[in-house]
């Protein structure tokens, strides 16, 4: 198949979108387009105070307003769970994380600037708006818990008084190495320590969340259209857990979603709430999320505060690595963030090097904040990016090559077990570092360091590497690390009689090119055009049962269960085959779309074997049963472990602070590549919101609780001036040993790998200009760096 | 948004009699600011009064030594023109095309925004702003954050920019908005030199005397050298501090002096 985005070809073409037709052109279908017949619309009104106790809500008035249907508050879901989180983290004694209840609706207290206290119904969007303003609250305002190291402290005003303090858990990994770290620390040649801080984000989808319920009264049949990364999921979570609806009686369908980063991986209150509410009042109930609501209630990401040793020999070796980190959890615990510091980021901290010895704590606390949980990354950059901060550190302090301290400490070995409890399988880690310093012209950084300086620019060159634990997971393992759930994917793969073939996976596109990329594989098992394969996701009334699309998953554990499915087509189709030609099973071959017998010029073409699946006229009924549909599950045997090396080089105006990329590369292993162009715009996308972490983004709260950065005026996303043109390579590729694509992932690498680069490359223009300073936190805003160079 | 009615005259005095009689109406200019308030529900005109139909509003021409700009010519049409060099380059680089295409200048001076760049550039001008009563020297037109001279349902139908002999202005971005963190805009029109800021004083926008009187002496950037601006009174935010401000009014100002030079 060739190569370009003009056919439609098989794994490693670099195929052009087909679903961007349809975005690009105004034909997308999202929640919002939807609209049901006689709809009902949802305001909720929400706190506009971090913390208080509720002591009233009055809802006569507004419910008295025109067009109000019902008001509803936290007293209707007295008899509906709770919102539930996804995953119980065991503390460092063996205790079970504390764990308060979410009500869909306030109970008793408000907890954060956004926390939904009521919801006005009513016939149209602007009569529920109207009527939420006349919803009278009465809330006795409290002192906020905002700052994570206060929030510990004995005799803190707590966020929730059922519990015992505002720790969630505290979590020790690997317990048992406590001791040698220590040790290690003590007989340690040099020991590098960095405080930093890994600032808080919002996604920032381009989509906002909208929800819809409907409820069919004559079949007792709920379902909920929403903007989710996971339907199966939702499903699950909302049906069994908060409103006791069984599965066959609940449908989710997350038909297009534009974009979601993780933050629309969870279960929120308002997909609950619109569910219950169409029931109630028998009619389907929407909600469409302004933007300043998205603000305040989409899940926020990052949010660590962390203390990091690197401890070296006389020979810099790295000997041990110790953390400890305060982990932000918001109000409540979302639906998988007590996982992100601890699993997520734990098991990453040997990062690519050989460091024997590892000790991580945690502690996560709970505020009068948004809830925190998953992020582009999820845990994984704010592991490498201490990783890579305290390396360059000590490589200054040390006065070596900061390039070269890495490679010394490589792990060069594989399989390579880890001593924080992961194995990886593959990786060459000098083949990428190579071919980085090879694209970024590394060498040639001096003479663009002059040029700059004529500008009377600052220019740095920031270089690291990152590893990341993809794929996520073997279902048996995370089950053990305290996961309420399994990590397998699926897919129906059904092919007509024509030979078109429908496959049906439990993954979710929400921008990264399912559609296109999944066709690819499936098609160049059998050797047909990829036009001929289509797509379907995003509804469990036609999906199998599946986990969905995070943590750079869908097609390492989505695509190996659609080779599965697709095995059990081809195996079945050569037995057809078989019968057709009047040979045995075992001497078929398939290539190019054709069956034929070997050694012979006999051949039957596939549209001649799917016919006759259908149409089972000239068929081995007695062996096999017509039609050709199958269906596989897959559960991973190990997670995939993509890596890469990065490089940032900036310009610092150091009159006003200014940081301006100016190029990056980036040299990334992710194993087979189906799609080429698809990866280099997931990398491409990565790195572009790693800048905007590490240089423009920042969700800021006030000691009061209130966000300061609660729309774009003053929360910083990052703007394509704001980003260079790209270097990307992913030339280098070590397959993944253990799934049958030998693919690794690629949608976080970028978001992992860029910001300790851009953080390292600044610190190196500053120092090179002879200024003391080895550390700024994130973002480097102007300000903040202009600060740095005259305090 | 609550409802609003919205009215769209094509005489301006006809615009004035709509806002005589409708006690809470407001006038609409690009609505690059106003419909945004609107969407928020923190504002809730009864109706909303258009000048975008109104012809004695638009256009922009030169009169003798002065530039003379309709209320209600666009951000993009103050760009294209160049008359006043710096005066468009202003323009734009004032939100993005989108924002340009609508917004007006009229609409910009009325609202006052602190951050807002056109303040700076009728202050640091000189410009007279005339509105369907009288003629408004712009030393006298900005009053305070989000404050003018203009009383209620005054209309700015025009503003006069003297056309200077070198400007220039410098805007250094607020990150997120983009509006001017510190905007600085500076001028040397017969003999009188100005030196305008904005987006740096909690009482709006500002003449830098000090800057203006060594400028005076010297126009070149090194004139600046050793001064200061003191930072009470200055904004703080999360974008920056107000010694920050403070130290930007000086970058910006020796670069906008180079600029014009
Ligand atoms: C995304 C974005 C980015 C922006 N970036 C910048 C920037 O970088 N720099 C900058 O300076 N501005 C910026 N703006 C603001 C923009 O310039 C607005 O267009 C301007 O401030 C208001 O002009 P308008 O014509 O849109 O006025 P409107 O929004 O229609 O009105 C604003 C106010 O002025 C009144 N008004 C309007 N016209 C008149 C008149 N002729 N006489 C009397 N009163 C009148 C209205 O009643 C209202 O109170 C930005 C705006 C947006 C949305």
């Amino acid at each position: 198949m060739p190569a370009d985005g003009t056919a439609n070809g098989g794994i490693g073409a670099a195929t052009k979108r087909r679903e961007d037709v349809r975005f690009l052109t105004g034909k997308g279908n999202y929640t919002d387009d939807i609209n049901m017949r006689g709809q009902a619309y949802v305001v909720f009104v929400r706190s506009q105070v971090a913390h208080g106790v509720l002591n009233g809500v009055d809802t006569a008035d507004a419910s008295a307003m025109p067009g109000v249907i019902r008001v509803f508050t936290g007293a209707d879901f007295a008899e509906v769970g709770g919102v539930p989180c996804g995953w119980c983290v065991t503390d460092k004694h063996g205790e079970p994380m504390q764990e308060p209840k979410h009500p869909v609706l306030a109970e008793g207290k408000v907890r954060y600037v956004g926390d939904a206290i009521a919801a006005v119904v009513a016939e149209t969007e602007s009569q529920a708006r109207d009527a939420a303003e006349a919803v009278a609250v009465d809330i006795e305002e409290l002192p906020a818990v905002v700052d994570m190291k206060a929030a510990l402290v004995e005799g803190s005003t707590k966020v929730h008084d059922d519990l015992g303090s505002n720790l969630c858990y505290d979590w020790g990994f690997v317990e048992e190495n406590k001791d040698a770290v220590e040790q290690a620390m003590f007989s340690a040649a040099h020991v590098t320590t960095l405080e930093l801080v890994n600032n808080r984000l919002i996604a920032n989808a381009l989509e906002p969340r909208v929800a819809i319920g409907d409820y069919n009264s004559a079949a007792g049949d709920s379902t909920l259209y929403t903007t989710s990364q996971n339907p199966h999921v939702i499903r699950l979570l909302m049906g069994a857990f908060v409103l006791g609806i069984p599965e066959h009686k609940l449908r989710v369908v997350a038909p297009d979603v534009g974009g979601g980063f993780g933050s629309k991986i969870f279960h929120y209150a308002e997909e609950a709430f619109c569910t219950f509410a169409a029931k109630a009042l028998n009619m389907p109930v929407k909600w469409t999320a302004q933007r300043s609501e998205s603000f305040i209630t989409d899940a926020h990401g990052r949010d660590h505060v962390t203390k990091i040793e690197l401890a070296l020999d006389e020979d810099n070796n790295f000997t041990a690595v110790r953390t400890e980190t305060y982990a932000n959890m918001g109000a409540y615990l979302s639906t998988f963030a007590p996982s992100v510091p601890t699993w997520l980021h734990g098991t990453l901290m040997a990062g690519n090097y050989k460091t024997p010895v590892i000790y991580v704590n945690v502690k996560a606390v709970f505020t009068n904040t948004v809830p925190v949980d998953a992020y582009r990354g999820a845990g994984r950059p704010e592991a490498s990016f201490q990783l890579e901060r305290v390396i360059d550190k000590a490589a200054r302090e040390l006065g070596v090559d900061p390039i070269a301290l890495r490679r010394h400490n490589f792990i060069t070995e594989f399989p390579y077990a880890t001593p924080v409890a992961v194995e990886y399988d593959t990786g060459d880690y000098n083949a990428t570092m190579d071919k980085l310093e090879e694209i970024g012209d590394l060498s040639g950084f001096e003479a663009r360091r002059a040029a700059s300086a004529e500008k009377g620019l600052l220019r740095g060159l920031g270089v690291n590497c990152y590893i990341e634990a993809c794929g996520i997971a073997p279902s048996s393992l995370v089950g053990q690390l305290g996961a309420r759930a399994g990590l397998y994917e699926s897919a129906t793969v059904r092919v007509n009689a024509t030979g078109g073939l429908v496959v049906m996976t439990g993954s979710h596109s929400h921008g990264q090119g399912h559609e296109t990329a999944f066709p690819q594989v499936v098609a160049d098992m059998i050797g047909i055009d990829a036009s001929m394969v289509e797509i379907v996701h995003g509804d469990t009334a036609n999906t199998p049962m599946g986990m969905g699309t995070y943590g750079s998953r869908s097609l390492a554990v989505g695509g190996s269960a659609m080779v599965k499915a697709t095995e059990k087509i081809i195996a079945k189709a050569k037995k057809i085959a078989a019968h057709l030609m009047e040979a045995a099973d075992s001497d078929i071959e398939l290539k190019d779309g054709q069956f034929s017998v070997a050694g012979t010029d006999k051949s039957v073409a596939w549209g001649d074997v799917t016919l006759a699946a259908y149409v089972p006229h000239n068929y081995p009924l007695e062996e096999i049963e017509p039609g050709l549909e199958e269906t596989a599950f897959y559960d991973p045997a190990n997670f995939t472990y993509p890596a890469g090396a990065y490089a940032c080089e900036v310009e610092v105006d150091p009159e006003t602070g200014k940081v301006s990329i100016a190029s990056f590369a980036a040299a990334d292993d992710f194993g087979n590549i189906v799609n080429p162009m698809i990866v280099d715009g997931q990398v491409h996308g990565g790195i572009g919101q790693g800048i905007g972490q590490a240089l423009l983004e920042h969700a800021v709260y006030d000691e009061d609780g209130q966000l300061l950065s609660g729309s774009f005026m003053d929360y910083a996303m990052p703007r394509a001036d704001d980003v260079p043109f790209y270097t990307v390579d992913h030339s280098c590729q070590t397959p993944c040993t253990h799934n049958p694509l030998g693919v690794k992932g690629c949608g976080e690498a970028g978001a992992i790998g860029s910001p300790p680069a851009v953080v390292n490359a600044v610190v190196d223009a500053l120092q090179r200009a002879g200024h003391d300073i080895t550390h700024i936190d994130m973002p480097l805003s102007p300000s903040r760096v202009w600060s740095a160079i005259n305090s | 948004m609550y409802a609003f009615d919205i009215k769209r005259p094509s005489k301006l005095k006809k615009a004035r009699k709509i806002l005589k009689k409708n006690e809470g109406a407001q006038v609409l200019g690009g609505g690059q600011t106003l419909i945004p308030t609107l969407k928020q529900r923190l504002a809730a005109p009864s109706a909303l009064v258009s000048l975008a139909r109104i012809d004695e509003l638009k256009g922009i021409r030169q009169k003798g030594d002065e530039l003379i700009i309709g209320a209600a010519s666009t951000h993009e049409e103050v760009a294209a023109d160049g008359t006043i060099a710096a005066l468009s380059s202003l323009a734009g680089g004032i939100g993005d095309p989108a924002v340009r295409a609508r917004g007006t200048i009229g609409g910009s001076l009325a609202n006052n925004d602190p951050s807002a760049c056109y303040p700076a550039a009728a202050l640091g001008l000189c410009a007279t702003i005339v509105t369907n009563k009288r003629k408004i020297s712009a030393d006298e037109f900005f009053t305070g954050l989000f404050e003018t001279a203009l009383r209620d349902g005054e209309i700015i139908k025009a503003v006069n920019f003297p056309i200077p002999e070198a400007a220039a202005y410098e805007k250094f971005d607020q990150p997120a908005s983009r509006f001017a963190l510190v905007g600085v805009f500076v001028s040397q029109c017969k003999g009188d030199v100005r030196v305008a800021v904005t987006g740096a004083s909690e009482d709006g926008v500002f003449r830098w005397a000090d800057a203006e009187a060594a400028l005076a002496e010297n126009f070149n950037p090194a004139a600046l050298e050793g001064l200061s601006v003191d930072p009470a009174g200055m904004i703080a935010d999360i974008h920056g501090s107000p010694e920050y401000r403070a130290h930007l009014i000086g970058v910006m100002a020796k670069r906008a002096v180079a600029a014009a030079g």
